[in-house]
């Protein structure tokens, strides 16, 4: 059975993002995640934080304090080799899930 | 890791909070920035990302709920908040904390001393391996038994010690007393009489010199002992042992060998030994005489039930070998027909087991009761705190704490009280059982336990601490949290009427109460006369004015034949001295527990009676009248026909004849105790034999002068008459002392003996009548507390209806009708618990039933009084409520 959930799916958008940027402050991943998807995906920042702060507690990302390119400190987020680890399964757990969901709305 | 570093962080929860609220801010100004970059103006840049972001503070509040670390740092936060309070109103903190230490604690002494008497296992290494010995159902009366704890006869022993396949190791034990010291100020002693591997299958070490071994069971003759560690500290100063190392006991010098470990205090759970001394092989061992207790150390792979199988396949050949002389076929039967079995024995033997078992479980239920009934009181008082609270808790919902967040703070706030109490109450449980122990010390016996918290009691205390706090503090917690903020908010404590549901809950509790306290008043009464029956119980003998002596004789030969002339020249010597009213000598003490008795064939009837071999002085001695016949006088020998008083229980079980005098009793044969027929010659009424609390005794007297030569010993009781028992004893043991050199007395007073059998029944008295007492106390109080609580939520409605013309009378009825509805279903129910409560302790009740009326009928009015004083000062307070004050306090 693949793990299917809401939160599942944020944590795959946002491990996602910081595999692809590097490292990335909240309100860049924010961004990242709208301008990628055409703005059909808008994360909200009253779920982005709880769970960037709840992934830093398992050691998925790490974060440290810097300054942007327009002067502004803010906590840079990057994935840790755990979080690639989780990445890489979510991923996969992610593909099977939509072709559960694909299976099941094709059925005539 | 970060995790770990949240937790090296833990109390700079400032510096977390300020972390997370910079990186939200940062969100928010670069959200602005961005907007601005659109070309929206500042305002309008602000305004939409305020609209975005939504409320900073949920979100903030989001975030640091996910962070572990300030999980524990908030909750050491409510703690602090917890603390806080209680500095704040000390008064409620002091109560509720003496309340549950006090609960608690008399909770653990009891539990503490259950577990001390039967459940701590004995300071020796594996006791769990260790088993008894015993025959199934024990000896059916056969014989003599030494103590309630000893099966096993030598030669019984003898055939054990060679066979026991089960068994690593086996040994024998029994107890004994020594006189320890030099002639004149020589003390008695609790003595061990053990078998050579009895400290190597304990696995006892010694911490001086050697312990008893095999090679040390040599003649009967003692010259060797063993110390316990406090006989050689406080009668031997702790000196070294060495080989020269003596002590003077039982009248001749022996060799101390070494000493146990201070742990070590015996087998008897309750004794402590003093020395320990090996068993012999006599050389005509009496067949018939139980002095063993037999124990071994289960070898791996066996089982009990394997053992006692073992034990059941030996047994026939065993007693077959065994069987003692001088019995009939019936008696012969009996004894071939017992079988071995094993039982556990790593918790030792107790007197205090069998003795207060039941009473110390009874006092558990009954400390339990009472904790109860506080925690009653304490779940109301904290209820009435939970509604002034109310309006805190509706704002702090209302600005999004969840209501877990909020439980968790009232109940931590509890737990920590709960918390305060157990530590208290354990530590308060030390002294609490020493004095209970002391309560049931006697003039004659001094009980020695090792009173020591183990994880059992701590585990308790920590149990009942638990249980105590979600009783007193779950039913509020709920209730303060479960409402509604919006009504809440809006009512406040303001409504006309008072919540019909808290009330109900509320009158429950105190109906509870007074039902559980019904109870323990009930069981206060029931134990308090059932003691004042046994103190005031006439047993049929003079009891006051009576010194008991026992005397043994030197050990000079004096021959069997001459020991009855002796015993009566001692005698008259006694009732010589100016001051004794008179003195007898029997074989056995009245109301000291001993008893010896004989099987009669009387005519066509037959069955056991009690014999008693007495002096003619004994009947006048102890105030019993001659109902019918003669007294024996000093012409009764065993030269001249043998003759028999007799109870009247004897009379009305054996003698159908219309006189008894005259009839002939026979009795059958026992070791040492010839055939003979004796003939009634005198009847007397029934006494007490043993026991206060005995039926009564089918009982038979013969003088003392006829006692067969074969069963003659060398000692004998006294039984001395005197209006002043203290100085005569001393004008007693000078005289013999002077006239019997080398003479060894005991003394002790009747009337004392008596009323030491009974401490056990007085500390019951004492006890459930003190928690009776305090429950009646306790239920006034939580009674007097709901009813002003009800009182303050009604004020308004009271206000309103004195305004509208109620008279006072009316409002004092209406206070006083709801106080009565609660102590009437209070008592109904306690009635009912109470009887169901009083049958287990029927077994300890002497001359009155449990379900006594004049009781059930006393406990009632006593309550129904406390109740209605308890609710009077509320209800006239309500009367006094003045309408224009009340409606305008809104």
């Amino acid at each position: 059975m693949a793990k299917n959930d809401l939160q599942g799916a944020l944590d795959l958008l946002i491990l996602k993002t910081l595999s692809q940027l590097g490292s990335m402050h909240g309100y860049g991943i924010v961004m990242h995640i709208r301008r990628v998807s055409d703005e059909t995906l808008i994360v909200e920042e009253g779920s982005l934080y709880p769970a960037l702060h709840r992934m830093e507690q398992h050691g998925w990302v790490r974060a440290n304090w810097a300054v942007t390119d327009y002067g502004r400190k803010a906590k840079w987020y990057a994935l840790t080799r755990t979080g690639r680890e989780q990445l890489a399964s979510r991923e996969k757990n992610w593909a099977q899930v939509v072709k559960g969901v694909d299976a099941v709305l094709r059925f005539a | 890791m970060a995790l770990l570093r949240r937790i090296l962080s833990l109390g700079r929860r400032a510096q977390i909070d300020n972390e997370i609220d910079a990186e939200l801010h940062e969100h928010m100004a670069m959200c602005i920035d961005d907007n601005m970059a659109q070309g929206m103006s500042r305002e309008a840049a602000e305004r939409d990302a305020r609209k975005r972001f939504g409320s900073p503070t949920a979100t903030r509040e989001r975030v640091s709920a996910e962070d572990a670390a300030l999980g524990l740092e908030s909750l050491w936060h409510d703690v602090r908040d917890a603390l806080r309070v209680f500095v704040k109103s000390p008064g409620f903190s002091l109560v509720v904390v003496a309340t549950l230490a006090l609960g608690i604690g008399a909770n653990t002494a009891i539990f503490q001393l259950l577990d001390a008497v039967r459940m701590r296992a004995l300071p020796v290494a594996n006791p769990g391996e260790l088993a008894e010995v015993r025959i199934v159902g024990g000896n059916r009366g056969f014989g003599v038994t030494d103590t309630e704890f000893t099966d096993f006869t030598v030669p019984m022993w003898q055939q054990v010690k060679q066979h026991h396949d089960p068994f690593s190791g086996v040994f024998a034990w029994r107890t004994d007393v020594f006189q320890v010291g030099f002639h004149g100020e020589s003390r008695r002693f609790n003595v061990l009489e053990v078998s050579g591997d009895f400290f190597n299958v304990l696995g006892i070490a010694p911490v001086e010199g050697r312990l008893i071994e095999p090679q040390d069971e040599t003649g009967c003759q003692i010259t060797r002992v063993v110390a316990s560690y406090s006989f050689w500290k406080s009668e031997m100063g702790g000196e070294p042992i060495t080989a020269n190392t003596t002590i003077r006991a039982e009248g001749r010098s022996v060799q101390v060998l070494g000493v146990t470990p201070p742990s070590f205090f015996g087998m008897v759970v309750g004794d402590r030994f003093d020395l320990a001394y090996p068993t012999c092989t006599p050389a005509h061992p009496r067949a018939e005489s139980f002095v063993y207790s037999v124990m071994g150390r289960l070898k791996p792979g066996w089982t009990l039930k394997q053992a006692s199988e073992y034990f059941n396949a030996l047994s026939p050949g065993l007693f077959a070998k065994t069987a003692p002389a001088g019995y009939g076929s019936a008696g012969l039967k009996t004894w071939k027909d017992f079988r071995l079995g094993v039982y556990p024995a790593g918790a030792g033997v107790s007197y205090l087991r069998d003795q207060y078992n039941s009473s110390l479980e009874i006092l558990l239920a009954i400390t339990g009761l009472v904790l109860l009934i506080a925690c009653a009181n304490l779940a109301n008082l904290m209820l009435a705190r939970a509604s002034v609270k109310k309006r805190e808790f509706a704002i702090r919902m209302a600005l999004g704490a969840s209501r877990g967040r909020l439980l968790r703070q009232i109940l931590l706030e509890s737990g920590l009280l709960a918390a305060c109490g157990a530590i208290l109450g354990a530590g308060l449980a030390q002294p609490l059982s020493r004095a209970l122990v002391n309560s049931l010390d006697t003039s004659q016996n001094t009980i020695h336990l090792t009173i020591v918290p183990d994880w059992r009691v701590l585990l308790f205390a920590a149990a009942v601490a638990i249980a105590t706090c979600l009783i007193f503090a779950t039913l509020p917690a709920l209730r303060s949290t479960g409402a509604e903020p919006l009504s809440s908010l809006k009512s406040g404590e303001r409504g006309v009427v008072g919540n019909r549901e808290r009330f109900s809950v509320q009158r429950a509790m105190v109906i509870t109460q007074i039902a559980v306290s019904m109870v323990l008043l009930v069981g206060a009464l029931l134990f308090v006369r059932s003691y004042r029956n046994l103190l005031t119980l006439n047993p049929g003998i003079r009891e006051r004015g009576i010194t008991v002596g026992f005397f043994i004789f030197p050990s000079t030969n004096i021959k069997p034949q001459n020991l009855a002339d002796y015993k009566r020249q001692m005698l008259d010597d006694v009732r010589a001295i100016p001051g004794v009213e008179n003195a007898a000598t029997t074989t056995n003490t009245p109301l000291n527990g001993t008893t010896w008795g004989h099987y009669v064939d009387v005519g066509s009837a037959n069955g056991p009676s009690r014999f008693t071999y007495v002096s003619p002085s004994y009947f006048a001695t102890l105030g019993i009248p001659i109902l019918q016949g003669r007294n024996f006088s000093d012409r009764d020998t065993n030269a001249s026909p043998l003759v028999l008083i007799v109870n009247q229980a004897f009379i009305r079980k054996y003698v159908s004849a219309p006189s008894p005098l005259g009839v002939q009793v026979h009795v059958r044969p026992e070791p040492q105790y010839p055939e003979r027929t004796y003939q009634i010659v005198g009847v007397v009424p029934n006494t007490k034999y043993s026991d206060l609390r005995e039926a009564v005794q089918i009982q038979a007297f013969v003088p003392i002068a006829q006692l067969p030569v074969t069963a003659q010993n060398p000692f004998v009781a006294m039984l001395i008459a005197s209006r002043t028992p203290a100085a005569d004893q001393l004008t007693v043991g000078h005289m013999l002392g002077e006239k019997y050199p080398g003479i060894q007395m005991q003394f002790s007073n009747l009337h004392q003996n008596v009323v030491d059998h009974l401490v056990g029944d007085r500390m019951m008295a004492r006890l459930s009548g003190f928690f009776g007492f305090l429950a009646a106390l306790l239920v006034v109080v939580g009674l007097h507390g709901v009813l002003s609580y009800f009182l303050a939520q009604r004020r308004r409605e009271i206000g309103i209806r004195m305004a509208l013309g109620a008279s006072r009378s009316r409002v004092v009825a209406a206070m006083l009708r709801s106080a009565c509805f609660i102590l009437l279903a209070g008592l109904l129910a306690g009635t009912v618990l109470a009887l169901l409560a009083a049958r287990e302790a029927s077994t300890l009740l002497f001359g009155l039933k449990p379900w006594d009326p004049v009781i059930l009928a006393a406990a009632a009015v006593l309550l129904a009084v406390v109740t209605l004083l308890a609710s009077l000062v509320p209800s006239m307070r309500a009367a006094n409520v003045n309408p224009l004050d009340s409606l305008r306090a809104e």
